[in-house]
Order: C-alpha cells, then sequence, then structure tokens
C-alpha cells in the first residue's frame, strides 16, 4: 500500500507561485476577484505564506507553501457531521462535495486553515470556460473544498498504466504544484516506501513538521536549514 | 369538579382574560412583529439565493452571529425546563405561578437556537444528510440528538401541567372548543387521573434535568473537542451549562415583568418572585464570575504564546469592547442591583436580567469569534463584522419568538391555573406538616 507525501523544500524554494498558478489551472478554482478578496475570501488549495518569526531586528522570515498538510489523524474528518471528508487507504484525505451541507466545521477544527469555503457560486468568464480540468469537478455554493493532492492524477495514472498492460509506479502520479516548481523544491511520492526520494528526504536533519506538536501527524514535510 | 360555566364570576378569572379579550395594543404589537419577521425572511431568501457571502463571514472567520445565536438561544432555553424542574422537586411552593411561563420559554426558543444552525448551512437544501449519513464522531451530531431529545422531553413538561388547565378552557364553552377537546385528552380531573398526572410529572421532572445539563454540555462539546485555542477547553461543559441557566433566569424575569404589567397579574407574580428569582440570578452571577476568571486566569498563568494571543484580543485587542462590555453587562451591573433587598425588586431584577441578557449574548460573541481570527499559522488579518443580513435574521429570531410566546398566552393561562389552586388549597396545610417534620420536639401525627 502506497502512503502518498510531499516534502518542501525551502532552502530551494524562491516564493515565485507558480505551485500556486498551476494548482488553479489544474483544479478549477474559482476566480474570486479584488473586492472579495480583500475581504478574506480568496480561495487557494496551496499558498505562499509569510512565516515572520520572533519581532525587529530580530527577525527571521520565510516563504512557506502551504498546501493541505494530508495529516494521518486529521481533526477535520472528527469532526463533519455527515462523513462528508474522509481519509482513504492511501492517506489521502478528501471531500465529497456532494454529501458536503456547508456547516464548516472542518474548516474551524483544521490547526492548518487549508480548507475552503464557497462563499459564493463560483463563476468563470465566458473564455474561461472551455479550458476548465475536466477531470476536476466544479464545486457548487455553500460547500467546502481543499487540497487533495492532485488525487485525479493518481486515478488517471493507475488507468494509463493498466491501459499500457505495465504496473503502475509511484513515479507515475504527481500533482500539479510539484510538476510546475521550477526551483525543484518539491518533491513528491511514497512515504511507504523507505528508498523513494521522499522518504529519504524526509530523514534529513533539515527535515521538519507544521505544528508537530499537534499530533496530527501532516504528510507534507519541510526541509529547511537551521531548525 | 370545574364545571362552571360562569367563568366571568369565578376565582382567577383575570388568568382567563388574555384568552377571551385581545386589545389593539395587542393587534399593533403582532404586526411590528410580523414586519419584522418578513423583513428577516427576505433577508434569509437574499443569502439562500446568493450564498453565505452576503454575511461578514470569511477565511479564517466561519462561524459568526449565527453560531453565536446558536448557543445563546440554547442557553435560554435553559430557563424554563431546568428552573420549573428543580423548583419542583425542591417542592419551592413559590413556584406555582411561574413555571408555566418559564417552561414556555423553553420549547418555544429551541426551535430558534436549530433555526440558527440551519441557517448557517452552505447547504441547507441537503440539512437531511446529517440523518441519512450520520457520522457519530461529530459533536455537531452530538448536539443533534441532544437538542431533539430535550425539545420533545420538555414539549411533554410543558404539556403535562397544561392538561388540567385545557379541560378548564374546554368546559367554559368559549372559542376554539374542539381544539380544547382535542388536546384535554378526556381530562375529568378524577383521583386517579390527578394521581397520574403527578406522576407524569415528577419523572418528567426528574428526567429533564439531567437531558437540560447534557444539551448545553454537548454545546460546549462543539467548541471543546477542537483543538484551537482557548476552545479546547475542559471548563467549557460546565461553564456553558452555568452561563445558560444565568441567562436562562434573566429571560424569565423578564417575561414574568412583561405578563404581570400587560396582563395585569401583581397578585399572582408578587415581589417575592422577582425577590426569589433575583436570588438564584444573583447566585449564578457569581457562579459567572468564577467559571470565567478561572478560564482566564489559568490560560494567563500557563502563558502559551498561541493562548496568548487570543487572551490579548480580548483584553486589549480588537474585541476588546465586546470582552469588557460583557463583564460590564454580566457582573458589575447585575451584581450590586441584585445583591441589595432594596433593590432586588420587580423593576431592579427586570434592569439586571435585561443587562446579563445582552451581556451573554456577547459572552457567547467573545467565545466563538475570537478564537477563529488567530489561527494558529500566519493569516490575513480580517476584521468580521456582521452584516445587515445577519443582524436582520437575529431580529427576525427575537420578534419570532415573542410573536409565539404572545400567542401562546392568547391560547392558553400563562399562569397555571389548577396548580395556583392546588396551592391554596391544599399545600398550606402541607407545608405546616412538613415542617413540622423538620423538627425536633414535635410528634407527627
Amino acid at each position: 500500500m502506497h502512503k502518498w507525501g510531499m516534502v518542501i523544500d525551502l532552502d530551494r524554494c524562491s516564493g515565485c507561485q507558480a505551485c500556486v498558478v498551476a494548482c488553479h489551472a489544474e483544479n478549477n478554482i474559482a476566480l474570486i476577484g479584488p473586492t472579495e478578496s480583500s475581504i478574506g475570501r480568496s480561495m487557494h488549495w496551496i499558498e505562499i505564506l509569510p512565516y515572520i518569526e520572533g519581532e525587529y531586528p530580530h527577525i527571521k522570515a520565510r516563504l512557506l507553501p502551504r498546501p493541505c498538510m494530508h495529516c494521518e489523524h486529521p481533526p477535520c474528518i472528527k469532526v463533519c457531521p455527515v462523513g462528508a471528508t474522509y481519509q482513504n487507504e492511501e492517506g489521502l484525505v478528501g471531500v465529497v462535495y456532494h454529501r458536503c451541507i456547508g456547516c464548516r466545521y472542518c474548516t474551524t477544527a483544521c490547526p492548518y486553515t487549508v480548507r475552503h469555503f464557497n462563499w459564493y457560486q463560483p463563476e468563470w468568464p465566458k473564455e474561461m470556460k472551455g479550458s476548465l480540468n475536466r477531470d476536476v469537478s466544479i464545486r457548487t455554493k455553500g460547500v467546502v473544498e481543499k487540497c487533495t493532492f492532485c488525487h485525479h492524477r493518481l486515478l488517471q495514472a493507475r488507468e494509463k498504466a493498466k491501459a499500457g498492460g505495465r504496473d503502475f509506479l509511484p513515479e507515475d502520479y504527481i500533482p500539479a504544484c510539484v510538476q510546475a516548481c521550477p526551483s525543484n523544491a518539491m518533491f513528491f511520492g511514497d512515504m511507504n516506501d523507505p528508498f523513494s526520494m521522499v522518504s529519504k528526504l524526509s530523514r534529513e536533519r533539515r527535515a521538519f513538521k507544521l505544528l508537530e506538536d499537534l499530533g496530527t501527524e501532516p504528510k507534507v514535510i519541510y526541509l529547511s536549514e537551521g531548525i | 369538579m370545574m364545571e362552571q360555566r360562569n367563568f366571568k364570576s369565578q376565582e382567577d378569572a383575570i388568568l382567563f382574560e388574555p384568552i377571551l379579550r385581545t386589545g389593539r395594543t395587542f393587534y399593533l404589537t403582532l404586526i411590528i412583529l410580523v414586519g419584522v419577521i418578513f423583513w428577516a425572511a427576505w433577508a434569509y431568501f437574499y443569502q439562500y439565493r446568493e450564498g453565505l457571502g452576503v454575511t461578514g463571514l470569511a477565511r479564517p472567520i466561519y462561524w459568526g452571529v449565527y453560531i453565536t445565536n446558536f448557543v445563546f438561544f440554547i442557553g435560554i432555553s435553559h430557563a424554563g425546563t431546568l428552573i420549573s424542574a428543580i423548583l419542583r422537586l425542591a417542592k419551592a411552593e413559590w413556584r406555582r405561578s411561574i413555571t408555566r411561563s418559564a417552561e414556555v420559554i423553553t420549547v418555544l426558543v429551541l426551535f430558534f437556537g436549530v433555526g440558527n444552525i440551519l441557517m448557517d448551512l452552505g447547504r441547507p437544501d441537503r440539512m437531511f444528510n446529517i440523518l441519512r449519513y450520520p457520522h457519530f464522531q461529530s459533536p455537531l451530531l452530538w448536539d443533534v440528538f441532544s437538542i431533539s431529545i430535550y425539545l420533545t422531553a420538555s414539549s411533554i413538561y410543558l404539556y403535562l401541567p397544561l392538561i388540567p388547565d385545557i379541560a378548564l378552557l374546554r368546559d367554559h364553552g368559549g372559542k376554539y372548543q374542539w381544539f380544547y377537546r382535542l388536546l384535554a385528552i378526556g381530562w375529568k380531573g378524577t383521583e386517579k387521573q390527578h394521581h397520574l398526572l403527578e406522576k407524569g410529572i415528577s419523572v418528567m421532572a426528574i428526567l429533564v434535568i439531567p437531558i437540560a445539563v447534557s444539551v448545553h454540555t454537548v454545546v460546549s462539546f462543539v467548541f471543546a473537542m477542537t483543538i484551537q485555542p482557548m476552545w479546547h477547553s475542559a471548563i467549557f461543559g460546565p461553564y456553558f451549562v452555568a452561563g445558560a441557566i444565568f441567562s436562562g433566569i434573566a429571560a424569565l424575569i423578564v417575561a414574568m415583568n412583561l405578563i404581570r404589567k400587560v396582563y395585569h397579574l401583581e397578585d399572582y407574580l408578587r415581589p417575592v418572585h422577582f425577590n426569589n428569582l433575583g436570588i438564584l440570578l444573583l447566585v449564578m452571577t457569581l457562579l459567572w464570575f468564577y467559571f470565567t476568571f478561572t478560564e482566564y486566569l489559568t490560560t494567563f498563568y500557563g502563558g502559551e504564546p498561541i493562548h496568548m494571543t487570543i487572551f490579548w484580543i480580548k483584553f486589549t485587542g480588537r474585541f476588546a469592547p465586546y470582552f469588557w462590555g460583557m463583564f460590564l453587562f454580566c457582573f458589575v451591573i447585575p451584581l450590586p442591583l441584585l445583591s441589595f433587598n432594596k433593590t432586588r425588586t420587580p423593576l431592579g431584577t427586570l434592569i439586571a436580567s435585561i443587562s446579563v441578557i445582552i451581556g451573554m449574548w456577547l459572552e457567547r460573541y467573545v467565545i466563538v469569534v475570537p478564537t477563529l481570527t488567530n489561527p494558529r499559522l500566519p493569516h490575513e488579518d480580517i476584521p468580521y463584522f456582521p452584516t445587515w443580513v445577519e443582524w436582520s435574521i437575529f431580529a427576525g429570531c427575537i420578534s419570532f419568538f415573542i410573536l409565539l410566546y404572545m400567542i401562546f398566552t392568547k391560547l392558553f393561562p400563562i399562569v397555571s391555573i389548577w396548580e395556583v389552586r392546588e396551592g391554596r388549597e391544599r399545600s398550606v396545610a402541607e407545608v405546616q406538616e412538613r415542617i413540622k417534620t423538620y423538627l425536633p420536639g414535635i410528634s407527627v401525627e
């Protein structure tokens, strides 16, 4: 059984936001516009957080790309009253958009605030409608959504391997953000395989997880010098 | 037993007055309330059509006034059933003329608690998913169960002591005979029926207490079960229950004051009732302070940065007006008013109660919102201001509650007639006997 995980090397990340753009295009994330964005309605399944520690002049600043952590023990799943958010056997945390009642309990329970709510019906300009990704379902107003580690790409890769008459390899599956990263700061793969790239990197001395003390066991691991 | 047809001349005639006669003020109030309700309905319709974007909510403040109202209204509902049950079990004779008005609050206000959480849903059309795909790990589902049980139990508890009074109305031969006949379910006032009724009431009174306590505990669990700073607290269960009873008693005192003035029931709702309830409210004021003090002191002493951020935005930051407003209304204003005999009058307790109700709403707000504005990871600094939609729906809920309460007083006696009579006929002697059993040196026959 695979256990999918991501490693983000902060020492390599330049904060170019290519991952953010790739994610938007891949996952049909609604365009929010400047007015609504300014009051906190923007949506990004992955976003670059400015992480500032300490106070001036003893300041340490860095940029932190944050997708969903796909926790091993996700606080969001427990609280959902209708079981609309789930973890599959490969460790991916997903949302059943068609079951979600929009109570936003998961969004408040997630310590990483990665979950987004559709305040309005998502809309795109006419010109853009043709370029929406057909593999990713469009969400309606009033439901919660978040990063899926591009789960649809996993399904696609499996089908492709099957059609090609060969075994599915973990390397066949790569989320859009990882693929788009121009500075090779992002890695993706099977955490259960001790020899996979992500597995090896996650054991580096530079490796750390966000809010590790909460016991959520994120499957997104960061690398940074001086931690 | 009670087959007098000429109800005008019989005792307690004033208690039938609201049912028999309806003045112009009633209709005027009715029109205003219906107006507000329609306005709120329009606001909700607008929200339903457009989405929750019409509220002031945003990331990371996903919950606001609706959830505050949910906790607040469920809190108010603890007025009735719990207080009335405790007073009944404690054989507090002064309860007789106030239990009904308390129980009605419980049953009616519960609908608005539930209603607020439904209006907070992004997809209200899917609300039955809660029954189709229940996920028992979720505290929200525990809420669904405990509140439904509470609603059922408190409705039964309201209805049982109503039966003899409904029978009175049936025998009067006034309007809506068929309605009262149906509800009276053949009550004749026989010895056996009385015995059964008393038994039913005491069983329900005992049952309803743990249910009521569980309801607000579970409401607190919605917050306490998450790991968010200043929500993840073991004190939340009892803190919420105490706060609920606190605001509940306050709501009851306000309702009693209104009933007393509007229906001229000065003889039934006497200063002593307000004095006694005022003492109860005073106890709850102190208990509220005790809980609040403990909660904030532990946070402060521990001094964990993540908690302290929330602590300081409440004490000195953006939420300071709400926080200190809460302290003013929940403690500073009611405490002196309720402490002195001279001010523990109907008017004094009314002022204290209105203050407590405002304060407790602020308390719920100060619990729900500040925690959400400061998540652990870096975030956008989003201020939350409720929009006109949220305020309108809030106003609509209050108006609708008052409307239903008014209509109730027009259909049923708001003071339990048979219990007052029973008190007059039997309790005086009973109490005398009871006191004798307490004392040494008096033989009891």
